[in-house]
């Protein structure tokens, strides 16, 4: 053959093209602008409207609110605030609030929700039962009506703070909440968390090295007597040398209420349990579903190698099960997440409670403050989606899969 | 491909001639034809506030404030049962007002310089002069809101109360822990339940809030009185004659009392020569017209709800379970500061 044979066209054109267009060319890629055109012109068109509106209606916009002095207080506050301080101030005390209630939520509800699902699959008749009697309890109940039952059920059942249940007089549980002694740091603190850190890291080594010594040699070290001196004796040492790290402060009741001390508010604890109880019984139903989809016959195997029930699960079972269990447990971190926005009934102040209500009635600037709020929203569940999806992709490359 | 073009194009002119159609309706059409056209008008009260706006045990709305929407109402279409109660919380109420729910927000709302500019909102007056105070368990023992020093107080969200509070604490370097609630039942049940020492808000609230416990007679309001709160209603920005309208339903009231004019007499009184009644009750002068409704307005309003002193008693006041006295709410010609604009 003597004709040369034909360029091929760029590679570079034709793969733009192909993810622009798709079929249908350089054609479908025009047809994709104009849509893109035409949605941003009806973004463009409902802000230009909702401004105009509010101009003729005379209702103030924009967001110089969020430097203006907020003027009311806030229960329970992660960091420090007064009533002098500023709407942004506001916004951010909400938004710890609202992650406080959130990450306390999931953990508590991943660890019940794992136990409940093992009872569920327990042997056991009665610990089965129950587990399943739970389940079925709790998540056919609607969460606001739990989250109100926790919280007035709890309330009229503790005493005044004059009454209050006392736990060796440092310990103080009535209707205000718990109060329990508050750490006051001192001049040894650093060096204390120094010496703890430098045990833990100790610790890690001498187990990654007694683990090489099984698997590369054969031979059981024993180490847990080292893990324990290093553990003891370090930071035992930093406190003799450098002093007491930390003191607490015992509460007392004066007047009303307990001065000293830290606080946790009923209305946290009623959230927090009423949260973590609910997604617990659709987490324990996640991971029963997770676990029963692993063939029975590596249950077997694990039985048949001579490990014991606990080890197959933990070894064999739950590590595969993960893959499935993942997925509909991001699901429901985000709805936990989400959900924790029916603070507003039993006044804890949450995001939704001190922003998107008192925040917004205050200013009246319902436009903003929603977008605000949307947006954060939309922002802490990504994030909790993101991290999940890191680990769902780390669990499948440590199986190879 | 040519057809999906078409099919954009359409939407996109569909649109835009929608948009401008629709905001040329709006401007045409006055709050007060608006209303007619609907035959109801809708007014914005609160969840139930008893003494203000609260139903009775038949369903039906009554109180202070249920009766200038009535008022409004049998002045319209002659009818006090046309209107639509929306039932509203503390933090809602500006919003239904401003997107166009209710004609009207008649919910115990404290007249105050920011919401009367920024929230596309104006007070048209004053129902009731009321300013806010505590409420505590006798069994405290407290006789003053200056013995309160980190006592836990529960509030309402959303109201001037939670501001009013931290100012007053902060002014007389008081410590103090506050728990907001979105709703006046859940705040009155927590404080019920123990989880406050105060319960603090407008005083005729705390009245009204009162009823509601166990056990009323266990519970005190604190003599002090920690700031004003003149409520009244408001309606939308941007319409006058409305604004005018609703305004002089009320002042209408206020003169009625003032007048002697009452639910009883009002038919003898139509009959008398004095020119000030002649005026109020349109046989001279055309003042109803004037404002978009008939002659026979006052006759109507009076007909329907009785004039203000008659509607504080029944609601709020002596005749009622409240009780509560008159007060600053009395005639500014016997001792109160109720005053309105003369009829002519």
């Amino acid at each position: 053959m003597a004709a040369e044979p034909r360029k091929p066209p760029l590679q570079f054109f034709l793969k733009l093209r192909r993810a622009l267009g798709g079929k249908a060319g350089w054609g479908g890629l025009a047809l994709q602008g104009l849509f893109v055109a035409v949605l941003v012109w009806i973004g463009y068109e409902i802000v230009g409207n909702a401004r105009g509106n509010l101009e003729t209606q005379h209702i103030a916009s924009g967001f110089g609110f969020m430097s203006q002095t907020a003027g009311f207080g806030v229960s329970q506050t992660l960091i420090p605030y007064s009533e002098t301080d500023s709407y942004t101030r506001v916004f951010l005390v909400g938004l710890l609030n609202t992650l406080l209630v959130s990450v306390v939520g999931i953990v508590f509800a991943t660890i019940i929700g794992f136990v409940v699902a093992l009872g569920r699959l327990s042997p056991n008749w009665l610990i089965s039962r129950i587990s399943g009697g739970y389940v079925e309890l709790v998540r056919n109940l609607p969460l606001l009506f739990q989250i109100l039952f926790w919280y007035l059920a709890v309330l009229s059942a503790l005493p005044s703070p004059r009454e209050s249940i006392s736990i060796f007089d440092a310990f103080f549980l009535s209707n205000r909440g718990l109060v329990i002694p508050k750490p006051v740091g001192h001049e040894g603190l650093v060096a204390f968390a120094v010496s703890v850190a430098a045990a833990v890291i100790g610790c890690l080594w001498l187990r990654s090295y007694s683990r090489r010594a099984l698997f590369q040699r054969g031979r059981v070290v024993v180490v847990w007597p080292y893990v324990l001196a290093l553990l003891l004796g370090v930071p035992l040492l930093a406190m003799l040398v450098f002093g007491v790290p930390v003191t607490f402060e015992i509460p007392a009741l004066r007047g009303f209420n307990f001065s000293g001390g830290t606080r946790v508010t009923p209305e946290f604890v009623a959230l927090a349990v009423a949260l973590s109880t609910y997604t617990a019984a659709f987490i324990a139903e996640v991971v029963r579903a997770g676990i029963l989809s692993v063939h029975k016959g590596q249950m077997e195997a694990g039985a048949s190698l001579g490990l014991s029930r606990g080890s197959t699960l933990r070894l064999i079972v739950v590590p595969q099960a993960m893959r499935v269990i993942l997925p509909p447990l991001t699901n429901q971190y985000l709805n936990l997440i989400k959900n924790s926005s029916l603070a507003v009934g039993i006044g804890y102040p949450d995001l939704f409670s001190v922003f998107a209500g008192t925040t917004l009635s205050q200013t009246g600037q319902a436009i903003e403050i929603i977008a605000i709020t949307m947006g954060v929203y939309l922002m802490i569940s990504l994030v909790t989606s993101a991290i999940m999806s890191f680990y769902g992709w780390r669990v499948a490359r440590s199986m190879g899969g | 491909m040519k057809c999906v073009l078409a099919v954009v194009f359409a939407f996109a002119a569909g649109l835009s001639l929608q948009s401008a159609s629709a905001q040329e309706s709006a401007k045409a059409k006055t709050t007060l034809e608006t209303i007619r056209a609907r035959g109801m008008l809708s007014c914005g009260v609160s969840q139930g506030l008893p003494g203000f706006s609260a139903p009775d045990d038949k369903g039906n709305w009554t109180g202070l404030d249920v009766d200038v929407c009535r008022a409004i109402a049998a002045a319209v279409f002659n009818d006090p049962s046309k209107v639509k109660f929306v039932p509203l919380s503390a933090k809602d109420r500006f919003i239904a007002l401003q997107s166009g729910e209710i004609d009207v927000l008649s919910r115990n709302t404290t007249w105050t310089l920011s919401r009367d500019t920024s929230l596309g909102g104006n007070f048209t007056g004053v129902t009731y002069y009321d300013g806010q105070g505590f409420l505590v368990r006798k069994s405290l023992k407290v006789n003053s809101a200056l013995e309160l020093n980190s006592a836990s107080v529960c509030v309402q969200t959303g109201t001037t109360n939670e501001q009013n509070l931290a100012d007053y604490f902060k002014s007389n370097k008081m410590k103090y822990e506050v728990i907001a609630f979105s709703t006046a039942d859940e705040t009155i049940k927590a404080y019920e339940s123990g989880r406050c020492d105060v319960f603090t808000s407008d005083i005729s609230q705390l009245y009204a809030e009162r009823l509601k416990l166990s056990n009323p007679a266990d519970h005190a309001v604190l003599p002090e009185v920690i700031s004003k709160e003149p409520l009244g209603p408001m309606v939308r920005h941007g319409d006058d004659q409305w604004f005018d309208l609703v305004k002089w339903t009320l002042f209408a009231m206020i003169n009625a009392e003032e007048l002697g004019i009452t639910q009883k007499n009002v038919d003898e009184m139509a009959k008398s020569d004095r020119p000030e009644l002649k005026r109020v009750f349109g046989t001279d002068g055309n003042f109803g017209e004037q404002l978009g409704l008939t002659k026979d307005w006052v006759t109507r309003i009076i007909k329907a709800v009785g004039n203000y002193g008659e509607s504080f008693d029944r609601n709020v006041g002596a005749g009622s379970r409240l009780g509560i006295a008159r007060g600053l709410n009395k005639l500014w010609n016997q001792g109160g500061i109720q005053y309105a604009p003369p009829i002519r």
